[in-house]
């Protein structure tokens, strides 16, 4: 998308060609001052050496990434052997994190779809509807979310009394409550940005599509779907980044057994450990591999973009 | 006409977007039913009661959460203004203005703040205020939220504008608008639905922050979240219920404000 | 929802109005919410003409991290736990006082004045104490509830119901407990038997978790909670058949403290309000309210009923607490290490 983005308005737009400059100045000054200059003090912290309970001393340390990678034992003096631990943190809040944007996306994309196809005044009401739930807190929302799913709670009640089911189904704090809790958590940052790209989308394509019989799904598939990419990948990169950090989901619905890198990374700043340096060289993993991933899709959508 | 109504109505989507207004709905009918509670319990219900809107308006505490959800309210309404419109003016670069200095690694600085972990944007900003010697205070935060809000308003934005061929804006040029006009009249009104999109998403991720707020927050000011967060010490009450469910209450009157308004501009035509 | 707005704008211009009458000095407090009633806070600006401002924190350790990154020289006093006070005062954050310049110093507690994490008290005074361990649903479990195997090797019953506080402090000086060793114990021995118990014990553990320990105990979504004594009360006060356990092993005391701070901008305002704090009324009302249990003599006569006669605030003879130890680096580094591997 980024590269997708950058190549293709550089090969065929440029009405405002000079003014690039110029308008992307508030958003370089706001974020380069607040964001980038705090950041590259973190990237700093991360090669220093930790202060015990948090801050740090400023001598040059690798100890961080160290412990990221060197497995020395309980007591830090055995020989040195692979860590697991993290990158099973890791690899559990990717997972996490990629079954939440799968799920959003199946339940996301048709109410997308279907709010961009309402009419006049409709439209913003339905998309009301869909950020209204989103004036409620958080921390209240996944409360609720967590009495509604409990194995008395009255999900199960409902399902047993209507006799689909003879016993509750144990959903809270199991992986999927993780899952349904992200899911919700995100919802709207699916919904919104697919909502943006296909509204009053030129609908000639596919309606001379079905002029030509072709099936509905094939008209999904082969010219809806290219059509509204652009959202569909806007509205995965904010679901799926902010659930790797996310850690309120995590701890109340998944019970807490078990740390995704959110929940991680905040134990480091405000959990007993107070181990700072860590906690910014988690981060700076965390971030890089973002970044990569990023960097390379980009590329991927420049080289399409050439043909 | 016959192939347009098959495109409204795919089969399935009309059952999944109830699917998803159920999910959406279901845990705030908890919400909404247990701030009627008369128990202090959040779990177990105790009978009918308005107590706890009683306490909300009347009680020992309300200046407190009201002077709090004011906070929310208007940090979130400016962040995201702020948010949008920065957002807008750099997508609009980034897809409208031809190559230009620093654009490659833009997308990756706009969409920072997505990428670093809460916490570590509340202690690294935290620690560069007090560095260059900000007293923290409500501008702290509206400038940390204004922050993370902008790749929330810029991926709708950016994505609405990578639909738009830019046929329609040559051809205003064509017609000696200037390029202000061009993006006043052409550009601006076919970006809104992204815009709108983009405004909604920076709002809600505003009115929900906790963790930075926390650290940026100065003293005697609170937002809602950092309220319900710091409540620990006496446990949840029905009284967040209460609060939760009169903000739905505002937000609902928006939406039906904002409908009536959108009837009597298509009536007028 | 004008209306609302409106209220709300009256009210915060009102108490803007109200503090800006006597603003002879100012007083800033940085405090946990909801933990210290408006009246009383009041009460002081009116008594001494000082306009109070509060800002509020989450846990501990997020003070500590916060006045870290900065904000130490812009609070006057914090409201710290009994093991923070010590390592706050190991960071050198927290300024010292004479016993003269507070004249209701003596109205502190005997047993809560040579404190292992402030001896003497030459920083601090008591705020609030209560204790920690963990409550038993009677309609699931009949037997004897106060031991430590209840946690750590449940009896069938109970196994798979169990939340325990996500809290690595109050886990392991439970656990320590259990094992009959020291806090903080060096030993690697007993090291090991702390991580191995720990491991052995988790598969028992339905969740752990902090903000909702008293709701799950509510909502019967588990028999056994690790809790705090005064949301142990609020729990049975919600109709939960709760009760709470004084576990023969022993159990965790904390106590809640006002601390003067380091660069306090108004040092005589933080001893006046702290002293304010010492008056048993003033303590009482505080106790009333969040229903634990006040480091002062004399509030007896001015508690309710309900505070005063509740079992979770008071032992029974013979039983034993101890504080949370604030261990060395090396042994917390230990600690950190057995509580990733428990949650990896």
């Amino acid at each position: 998308m980024a590269g997708g983005v950058v190549e293709k308005s550089t090969s065929n737009t440029s009405t405002y060609a000079g003014l690039g400059v110029f308008m992307m100045l508030p958003a370089w000054a706001i974020i380069g001052f607040f964001l980038v200059l705090p950041v590259a003090t973190m990237l700093i912290y991360s090669f220093l050496t930790k202060e015990f309970r948090g801050g740090v001393i400023w001598e040059f340390s690798l100890a961080a990434y160290d412990q990221f990678f060197f497995d020395r034992g309980l007591f830090g003096d055995d020989p040195a052997r692979i860590e697991w631990t993290y990158i099973l943190i890791f690899w559990r809040s990717i997972w996490q994190a990629g079954m939440a944007t799968f799920f959003c996306l199946l339940v996301g994309f048709p109410t997308a779809w279907f709010i961009a196809t309402r009419t006049g005044a409709n439209k913003s009401v339905w998309l009301f509807l869909i950020t209204i739930p989103y004036w409620v807190n958080l921390l209240i929302r996944t409360i609720s979310m967590k009495f509604l799913i409990r194995d008395t709670g009255p999900l199960n009640e409902w399902l047993m009394a209507s006799g689909l089911i003879s016993d509750p189904i144990h959903i809270i704090n199991t992986n999927f409550a993780v899952q349904l809790g992200l899911f919700y958590s995100y919802l709207p940052f699916m919904v919104l940005p697919i909502y943006a790209s296909v509204e009053r989308y030129n609908l000639a394509f596919s309606e001379a599509a079905a002029d030509l019989y072709a099936t509905q799904w094939t008209t999904l598939r082969l010219v809806i779907l290219p059509a509204v990419k652009p959202g569909i990948i806007a509205g995965c990169i904010l679901v799926f980044v902010p659930s790797m950090g996310a850690f309120l989901a995590p701890d109340l619905l998944g019970g807490a057994k078990n740390f995704m890198i959110g929940s991680l990374i905040e134990e480091q700043f405000k959990g007993n450990a107070g181990n700072w340096p860590f906690g910014a060289a988690v981060s700076m993993i965390l971030l890089s591999m973002v970044l990569i991933v990023l960097t390379f899709y980009a590329r991927q959508q420049g080289k399409e973009g050439a043909h | 006409m016959a192939a347009k109504t098959d495109l409204r109505r795919f089969t399935g989507f009309l059952p999944m977007t109830f699917v998803c207004l159920f999910l959406l709905y279901a845990p705030l009918i908890i919400v909404m039913v247990y701030s009627f509670n008369d128990s202090k319990s959040i779990t177990n219900w105790g009978g009918l009661s308005l107590r706890w809107y009683e306490e909300v308006f009347w009680g020992v505490e309300s200046a407190k959460f009201k002077a709090a959800a004011l906070n929310s309210l208007s940090i979130a309404v400016v962040a995201a203004i702020s948010a949008t419109t920065i957002a807008t003016m750099a997508a609009t670069a980034m897809l409208r203005a031809g190559r230009f200095r620093g654009k490659s690694i833009s997308f990756a600085l706009i969409n920072l703040p997505l990428m670093v972990p809460e916490i570590v944007t509340a202690v690294a900003t935290l620690v560069f205020f007090s560095a260059i010697g900000f007293t923290t205070g409500y501008l702290t935060i509206l400038l940390a939220h204004i922050v993370f809000c902008i790749p929330f308003a810029y991926l709708p934005i950016a994505a609405r504008m990578q639909g738009i061929e830019d046929v329609y804006e040559q051809a205003a040029m064509d017609l000696y608008a200037t390029r202000f006009e061009t993006f006043r009249l052409i550009l601006l009104p076919l970006m809104m639905p992204g815009i709108i999109s983009g405004f909604l998403l920076a709002f809600i991720i505003s009115l929900d922050d906790f963790i930075i707020t926390n650290f940026v927050k100065g003293a005697g000011i609170e937002t809602l979240p950092t309220a319900i967060f710091g409540s620990v010490k006496q446990g949840i009450k029905p009284n967040i219920m209460a609060i939760s469910t009169l903000l739905l209450m505002v937000s609902v009157g928006f939406v039906t404000l904002s409908w009536l308004v959108g009837r009597m501009g298509q009536n007028k035509k | 929802m004008k209306n609302y707005l409106k209220l709300g704008a009256s009210a915060l211009a009102l108490t803007l109005a109200a503090s800006a009458v006597h603003a002879d000095g100012k007083l800033s407090i940085y405090h946990w919410f909801e933990y210290i009633p408006q009246e009383v806070l009041d009460k002081f600006s009116a008594e001494h003409g000082v306009e109070v401002t509060m800002d509020t924190f989450d846990s501990n350790e997020a003070m500590l991290a916060s006045l870290k990154a900065g904000k130490l020289g812009s609070y006057d006093v914090a409201v710290p736990g009994d093991y923070m006070v010590e390592i706050m005062a190991g960071e050198g954050m927290l300024d010292t006082f004479e016993p003269s310049e507070l004249s209701n110093f003596g109205n502190i507690q005997a047993q809560w004045m040579d404190v292992s994490f402030d001896p003497g008290r030459k920083s601090s005074i008591p705020y609030q104490w209560g204790s920690t361990s963990f409550s038993v649903n009677r309609d699931v479990y009949s037997g004897d509830i106060n031991t430590t195997d209840i946690i750590f090797n449940p009896p069938a019953e109970l196994s798979g119901k169990i939340n325990v506080l996500d809290s690595q402090g109050e886990v392991m000086a439970l656990a320590s407990m259990h094992l009959g060793i020291p806090q903080c114990s060096s030993d690697r021995d007993q090291l090991k038997a702390l991580n191995a118990l720990l491991q052995s014990a988790k598969p028992h553990w339905a969740s752990f978790g902090s903000d909702t320990a008293k709701d799950v105990l509510v909502s019967g979504d588990v028999a056994v909670g690790m809790i705090w004594n005064g949301f142990s009360a609020k729990a049975r006060e919600e109709g939960a058949n709760v009760e709470y356990a004084f576990p023969k092993q022993g159990y965790v005391v904390w106590m809640d403290n006002v601390v003067l701070l380091k660069d306090a901008p108004n040092r005589d305002n933080a001893l006046k309000f702290m002293n304010f704090l010492l008056e048993p009324e003033n303590a009482a009302a505080i106790t009333n309210y969040a229903q634990y249990t006040a480091g002062v003599d004399g509030v007896t006569a001015h508690l309710t009923d309900a505070v005063k006669n509740a079992p979770e605030l008071n032992p029974p003879a013979g039983a034993s607490g101890q504080f949370i130890m604030a261990c060395s680096q090396e042994v917390q580094a230990v600690y950190d290490k057995i509580w990733t591997d428990l949650k990896k």
